[in-house]
C-alpha cells in the first residue's frame, strides 16, 4: 500500500525533473536523473515537436481515411464543428447522395395525360356538333313550296321539249307523206303513160310525144321517189327523236305530265302507222307499176321479134318508116301473106298451147301469188300486232290514268266524311259533358243545404263533448300535479342523498397528508352505490374509479409536486441514456451535460408542440411551469413525452399522477352530476 | 418506487467497486510478496483486474434493463 503510494509520488516527481532538470532533496530508492540540465531546452523542443508530428499524423490519417470513406467523412462533419470547411478546404466537396431516377414515372405521365387531352377534344368536338333537330314548319313549307316550283319547271320543260319534238315531227311525217304520195301519183301518171303508149292506136307522130311524155314521167317518177326516200328517213329520225324525248319524259317522274306524255305517244303511234301505210301502198303501187313495166317488155320483145321476122322475109322493106303502102311487089306481099298465115298458125298453135297450159300457169301463179299473199300477210299482220299492241298500251295507260283520278277523288271524299264525322262526334260529346255538368251543379246545390243543416247539428254535439272534456281533463290534471308533487318531492330526497355522498367522497380527498396517500376512498364509494343504487349515472362513474385508489387512496398534489422535483433532477442527470447508449462513460457524459447546461427551470409551453420540443430539458422546463401553476394534468402529459431512461425513472410518478388525475375527474363529475340533479329538483318558490 | 432504482444501483455499483478494488490490491500484494520478489508490477496489476471488473460489472447492471434476455425453450 505505502509502496505503490511511494511509486507514483516518485513517478511524478521524476516526470517534474525530466521536464524542468530541478532536482528534489528526496533521493529515493528508484530515482535517476536521466538528463542534464542543458539538456532541457532541446528536451521541450523535442517534446514540443513529438507533439506536433502527433497532431499533425492524427489530422492527416484523419483526413485521408475521410477521403477513402465518406460515411466516415460524414460522421466526422456532424460532430465536429467547422471541420466540414477543413474537409473541403482539403478534399473538395462531398460526394453527391444517391439519388434514384426520376425519370420513368414522368414520362408515363406525359404519355398518359396526352390520349387523356385526345380524348377530351373529342369529347369537346362531338359536345359541339348540334344534334338533329326537327326543321321549322316555315321551312317545311318553304321547301315543299320550293319543290312544287322545282316540279312545275321540269313539267314546263318537257311540256315545251314534247310539243316542239311532236311539231317537228309531225312536219317531217306530213312532209313524208306528201312525197310518198306524191310517188304513188307519180307511179300512177307512169303506168297510165305506159299503158297508152303500149296501146297502138294511136297515130304514129303522137306516138313520139306519147315516149317523151313516158319518160318525163319516168324521170318523174324516179326523182319523187328519191325525195319521199329522204323524207321517210328525215321522218323516221324525228320520230326516234320523239320517241327519245317521251322516255326522258316518262323517267323524270312527274305525275302531272302524264296525260300529255300520253297524248304525245298517241300522236307518235299514228304518225308511224300513217307512215306506214303510205309506205305500203307505195310498195303496192310499185309492185303492180313493176308488172306494167314487165308486160310493156314483154309486149316491146314481141314486137321487136315480129320486126326481126319480118326483117328476115323482107329484107327490103323497113315496116317502120314509109308504111306498108308504097314499093311493095306481088312476091313480097304474098311471101308476106304466107309469112302472115304462117305466124297465125304458129300463133293459133301457141295460144291452143297457152290454153292447155292455162291452169297449170295459174296454178303456178296462184302459188307464186299465195306465197307473196302470205308474205305480205304476215307483214301485214305482224306491223298490226305491233300497232294494236301499242293501242292497247295506250290504252291501258289512260285506263290507269283515269282510274288513279278516281281513285283520288273518292279518297278526298272519304278524308272529307271523315272529318265532318269527327266534327259530328266531338260536337255531341261537348253536348253530353254540358248535360252532365248542369245536373252536376244542381246537384250540389241540393247537397250544399244538407250539409249546411249537418254542420250545425255537429257543432252543438262538439261544443258539448268539448264541455265534458274540458272538465274531465282538469280532473287529470289536479290529480297528475298530486301525484308530481309526491314524485318530485322523492326526487328531491334522493337528489340531496347523492350530493351528500358525493361530498363526502370528495372530503376524503382532502385527508391525504405530505408523503402518505389519502384513506381508501373505498367505503365512501360504497356509501355512494348504496344510496343511489337506481341513478345508473352515479353506478356507473362509482365503478369508473380505478382499484388503487379504492384499496390504497390517492396521493395529493402537493407529494406529487415534492416528488417530482426529484424526478426532474434525476431526469436531467440521466438524459442522455438510451437503449443505444448506456455505457459508463455515456453517464458520466450525461451527468455533465446536465452539470453544464444552463437553462431556465420553468418555461411557459406553446400551444402547439414542434419536435425540437421533445427534448428532456425542454419538457422537464414545460413541465416545471405547469405544476407550479397546478396544471397537474398537463404535467403529466409533458412527462409523459420523455423517452429512454428519463422516462424510466419517471414511470412511477407518472402512474401516480395518472391515478390521482382519473380519481379527481370521476368526483368533479359526480359533483357535477350531483349538482345538477339538485338543481333539477329543486322548485321554484 | 422508478427513481429509486438508479440510485440503488449505483450504490450496488460503488460498493462492488470497492470491495473488488480492496480485493484486487489484497491478492496483488500478495502475489507480489509470495511469487514475485516484491515487484510493483503485481499490485498495479490486480488492482487494475479489480477496479476492471467492478466497472464491468456496473455498466452491466446498469445496463441490464437495456439487454435482451433470451431462454432456451425445453424440447417437449
Amino acid at each position: 500500500c505505502c509502496s505503490a503510494c511511494e511509486i507514483m509520488i516518485c513517478l511524478f516527481v521524476s516526470l517534474q525533473q525530466c521536464v524542468w532538470g530541478k532536482v528534489k532533496a528526496h533521493p529515493l530508492q528508484h530515482c535517476r536523473r536521466y538528463t542534464t540540465a542543458g539538456d532541457s531546452g532541446s528536451n521541450a523542443g523535442k517534446i514540443v515537436a513529438a507533439s506536433l508530428l502527433t497532431v499533425g499524423g492524427g489530422l492527416g490519417s484523419t483526413i485521408l481515411y475521410a477521403k477513402w470513406d465518406p460515411k466516415f467523412r460524414a460522421n466526422i462533419e456532424k460532430s465536429v464543428p467547422y471541420s466540414d470547411q477543413l474537409f473541403e478546404m482539403a478534399l473538395g466537396p462531398p460526394p453527391p447522395p444517391l439519388v434514384p431516377l426520376q425519370k420513368k414515372p414522368v414520362r408515363v405521365t406525359i404519355t398518359f395525360t396526352f390520349p387523356l387531352s385526345v380524348f377530351d377534344a373529342c369529347l369537346h368536338k362531338d359536345h359541339h356538333e348540334p344534334a338533329l333537330k326537327e326543321r321549322p314548319a316555315e321551312e317545311v313549307s318553304a321547301r315543299l313550296a320550293q319543290q312544287d316550283k322545282v316540279e312545275q319547271d321540269a313539267l314546263a320543260a318537257l311540256t315545251a321539249g314534247l310539243e316542239e319534238s311532236l311539231g317537228s315531227s309531225a312536219k317531217t311525217t306530213l312532209q313524208a307523206i306528201g312525197a310518198q304520195e306524191a310517188v304513188l301519183t307519180a307511179i300512177a301518171t307512169h303506168t297510165n303513160k305506159l299503158k297508152e303508149a303500149m296501146d297502138s292506136q294511136t297515130p304514129p307522130d303522137e306516138k313520139s310525144t306519147q315516149w317523151k311524155a313516158l319518160n318525163e314521167a319516168l324521170s318523174d317518177r324516179t326523182r319523187a321517189m328519191e325525195e319521199a326516200e329522204e323524207a321517210l328517213l328525215k321522218a323516221k329520225g324525228e320520230l326516234e327523236i320523239l320517241r327519245g324525248v317521251i322516255n326522258s319524259a316518262k323517267q323524270s317522274k312527274i305525275d302531272a305530265a302524264r296525260p300529255q306524255i300520253l297524248a304525245a305517244e298517241e300522236n307518235l303511234h299514228s304518225m308511224i302507222v300513217d307512215l306506214d301505210k303510205v309506205v305500203t301502198k307505195v310498195q303496192t303501187a310499185q309492185t303492180e307499176a313493176k308488172i306494167m313495166s314487165q308486160y310493156s317488155e314483154l309486149v316491146n320483145e314481141a314486137k321487136a321479134q315480129f320486126q326481126q321476122e319480118l326483117a328476115n322475109i323482107t329484107p327490103e322493106i323497113q315496116a317502120n318508116w314509109k308504111g306498108l303502102s308504097g314499093k311493095l311487089s306481088a312476091d313480097d306481099l304474098n311471101s308476106l301473106i304466107a309469112h302472115a298465115h304462117r305466124r297465125i298458125d304458129q300463133l293459133n298453135r301457141e295460144l291452143a298451147e297457152q290454153r292447155v297450159r292455162e291452169q297449170i300457169h295459174i296454178e303456178v301463179a296462184l302459188e307464186q301469188q299465195k306465197l307473196e299473199d302470205q308474205k305480205a300477210l304476215e307483214r301485214a299482220v305482224a306491223s298490226a300486232l305491233e300497232h294494236r299492241r301499242e293501242d292497247m298500251r295506250l290504252e291501258q295507260e289512260k285506263k290507269v290514268q283515269e282510274v288513279r283520278e278516281v281513285m283520288e277523288a273518292e279518297m278526298r271524299t272519304q278524308l272529307r266524311r271523315q272529318a265532318a264525322a269527327h266534327t259530328d262526334h266531338l260536337r255531341d260529346v261537348l253536348k253530353v259533358q254540358e248535360q252532365e255538368l248542369h245536373e252536376e251543379i244542381m246537384n250540389s246545390k241540393m247537397m250544399e243545404q244538407e250539409t249546411h243543416y249537418r254542420r250545425l247539428t255537429q257543432e252543438q254535439l262538439d261544443t258539448f263533448t268539448l264541455d265534458m272534456n274540458a272538465a274531465y281533463a282538469r280532473l287529470k290534471g289536479i290529480e297528475e300535479a298530486i301525484d308530481s308533487h309526491v314524485i318530485a318531492e322523492e326526487e328531491a330526497r334522493k337528489a340531496h342523498q347523492l350530493w351528500l355522498s358525493v361530498e363526502a367522497l370528495n372530503y376524503t380527498l382532502k385527508s391525504a397528508g405530505a408523503d402518505s396517500p389519502t384513506e381508501p376512498l373505498e367505503g365512501a364509494v360504497g356509501v355512494i352505490k348504496e344510496n343511489c343504487a337506481e341513478n345508473e349515472f352515479a353506478q356507473a362513474l362509482a365503478s369508473a374509479l380505478p382499484e388503487e385508489s379504492l384499496s390504497r387512496g390517492i396521493y395529493g398534489e402537493a407529494s406529487l409536486r415534492a416528488r417530482f422535483y426529484d424526478i426532474r433532477r434525476l431526469a436531467r442527470r440521466v438524459a442522455l441514456i438510451d437503449e443505444t447508449r448506456n455505457s459508463l462513460y455515456q453517464y458520466f457524459l450525461s451527468y455533465l451535460q446536465s452539470i453544464l447546461l444552463f437553462e431556465r427551470e420553468q418555461v411557459a409551453p406553446p400551444a402547439k408542440l414542434a419536435p425540437e420540443d421533445l427534448d428532456t430539458f425542454r419538457l422537464l422546463a414545460y413541465a416545471t411551469y405547469s405544476i407550479e401553476r397546478g396544471d397537474l394534468e398537463l404535467a403529466a402529459k409533458f412527462v409523459n413525452q420523455l423517452r429512454g431512461a428519463s422516462q424510466r425513472v419517471a414511470q412511477d410518478w407518472l402512474k401516480e399522477a395518472r391515478l390521482t388525475l382519473e380519481t379527481k375527474q370521476v368526483i368533479s363529475l359526480l359533483l357535477a352530476y350531483a349538482n345538477a340533479v339538485g338543481l333539477g329538483t329543486t322548485q321554484a318558490p | 418506487m422508478s427513481e429509486k432504482e438508479l440510485g440503488q444501483k449505483w450504490d450496488h455499483c460503488l460498493a462492488d467497486s470497492a470491495i473488488k478494488f480492496g480485493t484486487g490490491l489484497g491478492l496483488g500484494i500478495v502475489f507480489s510478496v509470495v511469487f514475485f520478489k516484491r515487484r510493483t508490477w503485481p499490485i498495479v496489476f490486480g488492482t487494475g483486474l479489480g477496479l476492471g471488473m467492478a466497472y464491468s460489472n456496473c455498466q452491466n447492471d446498469l445496463r441490464s434493463h437495456y439487454v435482451l434476455h433470451s431462454k432456451v425453450a425445453k424440447e417437449q
